[in-house]
């Protein structure tokens, strides 16, 4: 589904490196997951493929469904199938979270020729999918994230997953900040959007989030690359020795 | 002091080109008489005044108004959707026929213009009298204008709680129109009212809105300035409140290219609330100016102004706004905030934002900001398949929205919200 080729990130700004020839292969109806240290490169890469400003691809491509979405604006990647759960979702004063993702589904449908949803329509759906992660019709009223804690934020991220269905999901560290609880209830969610037609990449720095969002594969980067894949049992043996150990493997 | 040659020819000038109403022994004609003596002692105002710093008064001040297009849109009328008492102004003329019957329970309503001669002894204590207590410590002359030769208008006197709120309707029809409104609201003790104000008027339009809240009474003023593009305004609210009053006002513009709008403010009951908000949008040659002048006279007063402006393509956006704190005005709580929404390097906006405090156990705070829209913020929006352009006019509508909540009532301010977001929509295409 989204097959990354050789990917070569700098900082737009100065000459610092960050991704180093990167290669993956996201298949349908998979989780894969990424683990690796701070400033391994994780984030970067799901802002990359999300197509952030500030990083300059120096090298390499990202294709999804045989398009390389490196040449697209964010919204088309959105509209391509593409989403990006923030590890920190913005505040969004003054702008009602219904109202926004009002647009963003409209606007996605709009950008792929398909008729635009209607209220009633939108309405039923954004009900139904808010009750799975506990949302209320309050929270739903609420500006974008304003106040939320922790938890609802990261809740509120995987509700805008559901209601845009996009084939290609990536989470960056979604379990941070989180308590069990939370946790549990967002792995549901995303537990919920498993699907043979979806690809999912779970960004993470530790074990505990993939112990409720079981992964197919796992991988782990560091300094910019991919240096080992394996299946769940690679994250296990990151939480009980570490990354050094992996890493000396490797060198 | 004496006025330069240039002031005195400019003010000379602009009076020969009115035609005064009827003169007489009442009232009316003694406060118009008064008000055209106070402007010819301090003359229209000029560029060299401080207090016209930002914005050039000439459009404003010239004997003859600049044409300005009637601008056609297919879009409902604002407040069509609330239940009002309707009261039309055509180019500055009350239009009966397009109006509705003026009698509300609780509310006493006289045209000024049918006034002349009857002795209705509030609007006498009223009429251009809270306009001249706000001519110091500021000269405010284009008010003293509109009390001289205001020929129409409302006076309206609230001795209950209005059932409805009362809708003054400002069509503007004809490309030359001058109109000069001058209303005189007077709420009694526990009085309340909610007024609401829409529509370009004319091609210039000088309005003035003396408000005297007595004690306990609520006055609730929503205003939609017409978007006509080349509409030019100059409007004063001058309020003056009593002991635990509220007045809460707030204005919604977009487009005009000139715009100056005065508010002047006096706490003179103790425990009174005022608070006054606006939303702009401008784009090119759009400038706004709001400048905002609050008296706290009384004790345990409570102020706050609120104004955000986004400006693109070259507009311009000005807030000059005062606390003055008198001597005795123990436990005042003053805010003050404006902000700028700047979408490119073109616009500008010029803030002056002071505070003036002469008593000693105060709260007082002012800020002021400019700013461009947050680059990570437009990326989440974007990120989420919004375009470009409508995740900007979301950002847009977020930031006016800290002024908008400023409304008290939901639905008002849902439909100040909805006409924001259709005339972004319209100007995306």
């Amino acid at each position: 589904m989204l097959e990354i080729k050789n990917l070569h990130v700098k900082l737009e700004d100065d000459d610092t490196v960050i991704l180093k020839g990167v290669n993956l292969n996201l298949e349908p109806g998979k989780v894969h997951a990424i683990m690796g240290p701070n400033g391994s490169g994780k984030s970067t890469l799901s802002y990359v493929l999300s197509g952030r400003d500030g990083y300059e691809v120096t090298e390499g491509e990202a294709w999804l469904d045989g398009v390389n979405i490196l040449d697209l604006e964010p919204e088309e990647r959105a509209a391509a199938g593409l989403f990006l759960a923030f590890q920190y979702p913005v505040e969004i004063p003054g702008v009602s979270n219904m109202t926004f993702l009002r647009t963003a589904v409209n606007a996605q449908r709009k950008a792929r020729g398909e008729e635009e949803m209607n209220s009633t329509e939108f309405l039923k759906l954004i009900r139904e999918r808010a009750k799975t992660l506990d949302i209320d019709a309050d929270m739903l009223k609420r500006p974008i994230n304003v106040g939320f804690s922790g938890g609802e934020k990261k809740r509120n991220e995987i509700l805008q997953m559901a209601m845009l269905e996009p084939r290609m999901c990536i989470l960056d560290e979604t379990d941070s900040g989180l308590d069990v609880d939370a946790m549990k209830l967002v792995a549901k969610g995303v537990n919920a959007l498993r699907d043979p037609n979806r690809a999912f990449l779970v960004i993470t720095h530790y074990q505990r989030l993939l112990d409720h969002i079981e992964p197919d594969v796992v991988h782990i980067m560091s300094d910019g690359r991919i240096i080992k894949t394996g299946g769940p049992e690679l994250a296990i043996e990151v939480e009980k020795n570490g990354y050094a150990d992996i890493k000396a493997e490797v060198a | 002091m004496a006025l330069t040659q240039a002031k005195l020819d400019a003010t000379e000038a602009r009076l020969a080109a009115m035609d005064a109403p009827a003169q007489g022994a009442g009232w009316l004609a003694q406060a118009r008489g008064g008000a055209v003596a106070r402007l010819r002692e301090m003359g229209l105002p000029g560029r060299r005044d401080e207090y016209w710093k930002f914005t050039r008064p000439d459009s404003l001040i010239a004997p003859e108004a600049p044409r300005a297009a009637v601008f056609e849109i297919d879009e409902a009328p604002m407040f069509d959707e609330f239940d009002r008492l309707k009261l039309v102004f055509v180019d500055g003329v009350f239009d009966p026929d397009s109006s509705d019957d003026p009698s509300l329970a609780g509310v006493e309503i006289e045209r000024l213009s049918d006034v002349a001669d009857t002795d209705i002894h509030w609007a006498r204590d009223l009429y251009g009298v809270l306009e001249a207590r706000g001519q110091s410590p500021v000269a405010r002359p284009l008010a003293a204008l509109n009390t001289g030769y205001a020929k129409d208008g409302f006076l309206i006197r609230v001795t209950g709680r209005a059932e409805r709120p009362i809708s003054l309707i400002y069509r503007h029809e004809t490309d030359s129109s001058d109109a000069i409104l001058h209303h005189v609201v007077r709420l009694e003790e526990g009085a309340e009212l909610t007024l609401l104000e829409n529509g370009p008027a004319a091609a210039r339009f000088n309005k003035v809105l003396e408000v005297d809240i007595a004690d306990g009474a609520r006055f609730n003023h929503i205003r939609a300035q017409g978007r006509d593009h080349e509409r030019r305004a100059a409007t004063h609210i001058f309020a003056r409140l009593g002991a635990e009053s509220v007045f809460k006002s707030f204005t919604m513009s977009v487009n005009g290219v000139m715009t100056r709008n005065e508010c002047v403010i006096e706490l003179t009951g103790d425990d009174a609330v005022a608070h006054v908000a606006g939303a702009a949008m401008g784009d090119g040659d759009f400038h706004h100016d709001d400048t905002v002048f609050v008296t706290h006279d009384a004790e345990r007063c409570e102020s706050r102004q609120v104004f955000k402006k986004v400006l693109r393509n070259g507009a311009v956006g000005v807030f000059q706004g005062k606390i003055l704190v008198k001597d005795g005005a123990q436990k005042t709580d003053g805010y003050q905030i404006s902000q700028s929404l700047l979408l490119d390097d073109d616009s500008q906006f010029l803030a002056k934002p002071e505070l003036e405090i002469y008593a000693d156990d105060v709260a007082c705070s002012h800020g002021s900001t400019t700013g461009a829209i947050d680059a990570d913020t437009l990326y989440y929006l974007r990120s989420r398949g919004v375009p470009e352009a409508e995740a900007t006019d979301l950002l847009v509508l977020s930031f006016l929205a800290q002024a908008v909540e400023e409304i008290e009532d939901e639905a008002l301010r849902e439909a100040i919200t909805a006409r924001l977001d259709a005339w972004l929509a319209r100007r995306r295409g």
